[in-house]
C-alpha cells in the first residue's frame, strides 16, 4: 500500500469512463466519518487519514472524487483491498471523500518545536 | 539475589527425607516393594543421600568456566539439583539466578540480553512441558541467529522417577522437540561427558551463525554423588568466525568499485560494535547507499548514506541499481521481487531490479540451513555467493576496494554520495512534515509518540529495544541512533509475545552499563505472558516501557478487512477475533499489581510529555515503568 500515486493517476484516467461516480454535493462528511471507521479504512490510514507504514496519506488529498473512487474500486495489484460497490456504494464513497476533506490541514513541521532538529 | 540463609541444606533435606520414606515403607507393604526396586544396584539409601558433592556441584563448575552472567528460570523439579548447586554451592554469583514466570519468558528474556551482551544467558526448563512453554521463543531466536544456552532437566532412567509427576516430565530424548530450530544438541551420559559437551555447546552456539544449543542435565547425573575419577573441564577455545573466501572478495570488490550505483542491504551484519564501524567505512569508501533492513544496529540512521528513510523499511526500492551487496539480507528474494498483491487473486512474480544487475550475497546461514523450517527463504539466483560471515569478511572486502579505486574513480564516487546525502536530507524532512499530521489527534498518533519520547531521551544514553516496525518505523525515520546498543531489532521467526520479555533481558543487559532502556511495547505482545514484569521489579531492573496500545491484534484486523474487501463482504465485522477492548484492558494497574510504577491510559498528547519525564525520573532511580498510551492504529 505504497506508491501508488503515479499508477492511480494512469489508471484513474483509464477507467473514469466507466465507473459511474456520485455527485459530492449533497455527501454526508459525518456519515463518511463513520464508515471510515466502521470499514477499516482507519486501520491502515489512521483515523485522520494521516497514513503509515500500512497505508498511504489521505488527509489534504488533491485527489478528485472521481479519481479517489477509480482507484478505491480497483486498487492495483500490491496496494489496497479492492472496495466495490457491494461493500461501499458510491454515495457512501462519496461521503468518505467528503470526510476526507474535513481533516484540517496540519501545521507545518517547523512550528513544532518537537519535531526540530 | 545470594542467599546464604538458608538453614536447611539439600543434603540435610535428602537425608530426612529417605528416614521419612523408610518410615512410611514400614506400614505400607507395597510401598516397601516399590521402594526396594528403586533402589539403586550398589549401595544403600543412607550411602546415597551421605553425599557432599553431588553432580550438579560439578555441572555448575563447569558452568562458571563459560563465562555466563544469568539462569533464566522458572523452576522445576527435573533440574532441582542444578538449581539447589547454583544457589547454594554456586553462592548465585556468575550466573545469578532470574525467577521466571514462563518458560518463553525465560528464552525472550536471553535473546533480548544476547542482542546487547553479545553472548548467551542460560536458561533452564523441563525437558517436557517447560520445554514446550519455551519452544515460540525459541524459535524466534534461531530466525534471528541469537545464541542462547538452553539446559533442560529430564530423569532417563526410569529406576530414578518417583511418581507420577516425574514420569510425565521425562522424555526418552528431550531435544527432539527443538531439534528443527536448534544449532546442536546432547544428552551426557556421565559428567566427564557433560563437561566436553557443556564445553562444546558454548563454542557452537557462539560461532557465526549463532544460534541457540540444547544440553541436557539428566537427574539421576545431578543428584547423585560424583564418583567419577579425574574428572576435567576442558578448556573453552572460541572459533575464529568464518571468513569469506578470498578470491571470491576480490571478485566482488572488483564489482563494487566498478558499479555506477551500487547499494548495500544489511540484514543481521554487525555483531559487536565493530560490525558498524566496518559497514559505515565500506559505505564511505564506496559512497553507497546502504538499505539497512533493522534487523540489528549496523548503520548509524542520520548518516548521510542512510538509504530511504521511509516508513517502509522492510521492502525498499532496489530498482536502481546496478551491484547489489546483500549482507546477511532477510528474504532478498521477496525484496528484489515483486509478487501478487494480497487484493488480486493468482500469483505472479517478476524481478523489481534493473535487468543485468550483479547480485553479491555474504552470508553465513549456508552454514547452518534445516529442512523443515522454512527460515531460510526463497532460492535467490545471485551472481556471486560468498559463505562466510560478513562482520568477518568486510575487513578484506573493505582493503581490496581501496586498492581498487584510483583518485580520479574516488571524485566521482563522491559525486555519487553528494547525490544520495541530498535524498536523504529530503527523505528526513518529508518524514517531519508526515509527523506532523493528526500531530494533536487521539488517540495519539505513533509519530507524536516517537516525537515526544526522543525529546526525553536524546540526551541520555539509550537503548531502544524494541521493534519499531508496528509504530510506522517513526523512530527510526525521526530519531538519531549511531551507537550499537541504540537498536536490536525484531523478533527473528515474527513470533508475537517476544517483545516484553525480550526487553528485560536487554534492560538488565543495559543495566551494568547505565543506560537509559526505552520499549515501546505493543498491547497484543504483552498479553502473552505479562509476569515477565514481575521479574523485572523483582530483579530491579530499570526500563521504560511505553504502550502503543492500539487495541487490537491490528496486523491480522487488517488481514481480515482486506480480504472480506476481495470477496465482498461485510467490512464491519473485522474486529472479531482480533479487537481487544470491551472491557479496555488497564495495562498501568496490571504494571502495579505486578510491582512497577505505572500511569495510563494517556490519551491526550498534552499529558504524554510531563508522563514521560515523570516514568523517566523512576527509570533513572532504578525502577521499571510503565506508561499506558492509547495510541493510532499504525
Amino acid at each position: 500500500m505504497k506508491n501508488f500515486l503515479l499508477p492511480l493517476v494512469i489508471f484513474g484516467i483509464t477507467v473514469l469512463a466507466q465507473t459511474k461516480i456520485a455527485d459530492p454535493k449533497g455527501a454526508d462528511a459525518a456519515n463518511g466519518k463513520r464508515l471510515f471507521e466502521r470499514n477499516g479504512c482507519y486501520q491502515c490510514h489512521g483515523y485522520w487519514g494521516q497514513g503509515g507504514n500500512a497505508g498511504a496519506r489521505l488527509a489534504q488529498t488533491r485527489l478528485t472524487l472521481v479519481a479517489f473512487s477509480a482507484f478505491v474500486r480497483n486498487p492495483p495489484s500490491g496496494s489496497m483491498p479492492p472496495f466495490r460497490a457491494k461493500v461501499m456504494s458510491d454515495q457512501e464513497l462519496a461521503d468518505v471523500y467528503a470526510y476526507i476533506k474535513t481533516i484540517p490541514e496540519p501545521k507545518p513541521a517547523k512550528d513544532i518545536p518537537l519535531l526540530n532538529p | 539475589m545470594s542467599d546464604s540463609k538458608n538453614p536447611v541444606g539439600r543434603r540435610g533435606f535428602l537425608k530426612r527425607a529417605a528416614a521419612g520414606g523408610a518410615g512410611l515403607a514400614a506400614t505400607a507393604p507395597i510401598a516397601l516393594a516399590q521402594q526396594a526396586a528403586l533402589k539403586p544396584a550398589t549401595g544403600s539409601a543412607a550411602e546415597v543421600t551421605s553425599s557432599v558433592r553431588p553432580g550438579s556441584d560439578f555441572m555448575v563448575d563447569v558452568f562458571k568456566t563459560l563465562g555466563i552472567e544469568y539462569i533464566a528460570a522458572n523452576p522445576g523439579s527435573s533440574f532441582r539439583g542444578l538449581q539447589e548447586s547454583f544457589i547454594n554451592y554456586g553462592k548465585n554469583t556468575s550466573p545469578e539466578w532470574l525467577t521466571c514466570c514462563h518458560e518463553e519468558s525465560s528464552v525472550a528474556m536471553a535473546h533480548g540480553y544476547a542482542k546487547i551482551e553479545g553472548k548467551p544467558m542460560m536458561i533452564m526448563a523441563h525437558g517436557t512441558v517447560g520445554l514446550q512453554h519455551a519452544s515460540m521463543a525459541i524459535y524466534n531466536a534461531f530466525c534471528d541467529r541469537v545464541p542462547v544456552y538452553i539446559v533442560l532437566g529430564n530423569i532417563l532412567d526410569v529406576n530414578y522417577r518417583r511418581g507420577n509427576p516425574e514420569w510425565v516430565h521425562s522424555v526418552q530424548d528431550a531435544a527432539a522437540m527443538v531439534r528443527d530450530y536448534t544449532k546442536w544438541d546432547d544428552m551426557p551420559v556421565s559428567l566427564s561427558h557433560f563437561a566436553e559437551s557443556a564445553v562444546r555447546a558454548y563454542k557452537i552456539s557462539m560461532t557465526p551463525p549463532y544460534e541457540p544449543v540444547v544440553l541436557v542435565a539428566d537427574g539421576t547425573l545431578q543428584e547423585e554423588p560424583v564418583t567419577e575419577k579425574n574428572l576435567r573441564i576442558p578448556k573453552l577455545v572460541m572459533n575464529a568466525p568464518p571468513q569469506g573466501d578470498s578470491g571470491a572478495v576480490a571478485e566482488a570488490a572488483k564489482a563494487l568499485a566498478a558499479a555506477e550505483n551500487p547499494v548495500i542491504v544489511a540484514g543481521r551484519v554487525a555483531r559487536t560494535p565493530r560490525g558498524v564501524e566496518l559497514l559505515v567505512e565500506l559505505a564511505e569508501v564506496l559512497q553507497a547507499r546502504v538499505q539497512d533492513q533493522r534487523m540489528r544496529m549496523n548503520f548509524p540512521s542520520a548518516h548521510p548514506l542512510y538509504g530511504h528513510p521511509g516508513a517502509v523499511i522492510a521492502s525498499p526500492n532496489l530498482s536502481d541499481h546496478d551491484v547489489i551487496l546483500a549482507l546477511e539480507a532477510q528474504d532478498l528474494w521477496g525484496i528484489t521481487h515483486k509478487m501478487t498483491g494480497f487484493n488480486k487473486f493468482g500469483m505472479e512474480s517478476h524481478p523489481t531490479i534493473k535487468p543485468g544487475a550483479k547480485v553479491i550475497t555474504v552470508s553465513a546461514i549456508d552454514l547452518n540451513h534445516k529442512s523443515n523450517y522454512q527460515d531460510f527463504g526463497r532460492y535467490v539466483e545471485a551472481d556471486l555467493a560468498i559463505t562466510g560471515d560478513p562482520e568477518a569478511t568486510l575487513p578484506e572486502l573493505i582493503e581490496a576496494v581501496k586498492k581498487l579505486i584510483t583518485p580520479d574513480r574516488r571524485r566521482a564516487l563522491q559525486e555519487r554520495g553528494v547525490k544520495i546525502a541530498a535524498e536523504n536530507q529530503a527523505g528526513r524532512a518529508r518524514n517531519r512534515e508526515l509527523a506532523a499530521l493528526a500531530w494533536d489527534a487521539s488517540p495519539i498518533t505513533t509519530a507524536r509518540l516517537s516525537a515526544e519520547l526522543w525529546a526525553q531521551i536524546k540526551n541520555e544514553d539509550w537503548s531502544l529495544v524494541s521493534n519499531d516496525r508496528f509504530v510506522s518505523s517513526w523512530p527510526t525515520r525521526l530519531w538519531n541512533f549511531s551507537k550499537p546498543y541504540h537498536y536490536i531489532g525484531a523478533q527473528g521467526g515474527s513470533g508475537i509475545g517476544y517483545q516484553l520479555p525480550a526487553s528485560v533481558g536487554a534492560a538488565l543487559a543495559n543495566k551494568k552499563h547505565g543506560r537509559l532502556t526505552v520499549n515501546i511495547q505493543c498491547d497484543g505482545d504483552l498479553n502473552y505472558a505479562p509476569g515477565v514484569l514481575w521479574t523485572a521489579a523483582h530483579h530491579q531492573i530499570p526500563m521504560l516501557n511505553v504502550m502503543h496500545n492500539n487495541r487490537a491484534y491490528h496486523e491480522e484486523r487488517m488481514y481480515l478487512t482486506l480480504l472480506g474487501a476481495k470477496y465482498d463482504r461485510d467490512l464491519g465485522r473485522s474486529d472479531i477475533g482480533t479487537a481487544l477492548n470491551g472491557p479496555d484492558i488497564d495495562y498501568a494497574s496490571i504494571a502495579k499489581g505486578y510491582g512497577l510504577y505505572a500511569e495510563g491510559p494517556i490519551s491526550d498528547p498534552k499529558d504524554l510529555g510531563p508522563a514521560l519525564k515523570r516514568a523517566i525520573a523512576r527509570v533513572k532511580a532504578g525502577e521499571p515503568a510503565l506508561l499506558d498510551v492509547v495510541t493510532q492504529p499504525r
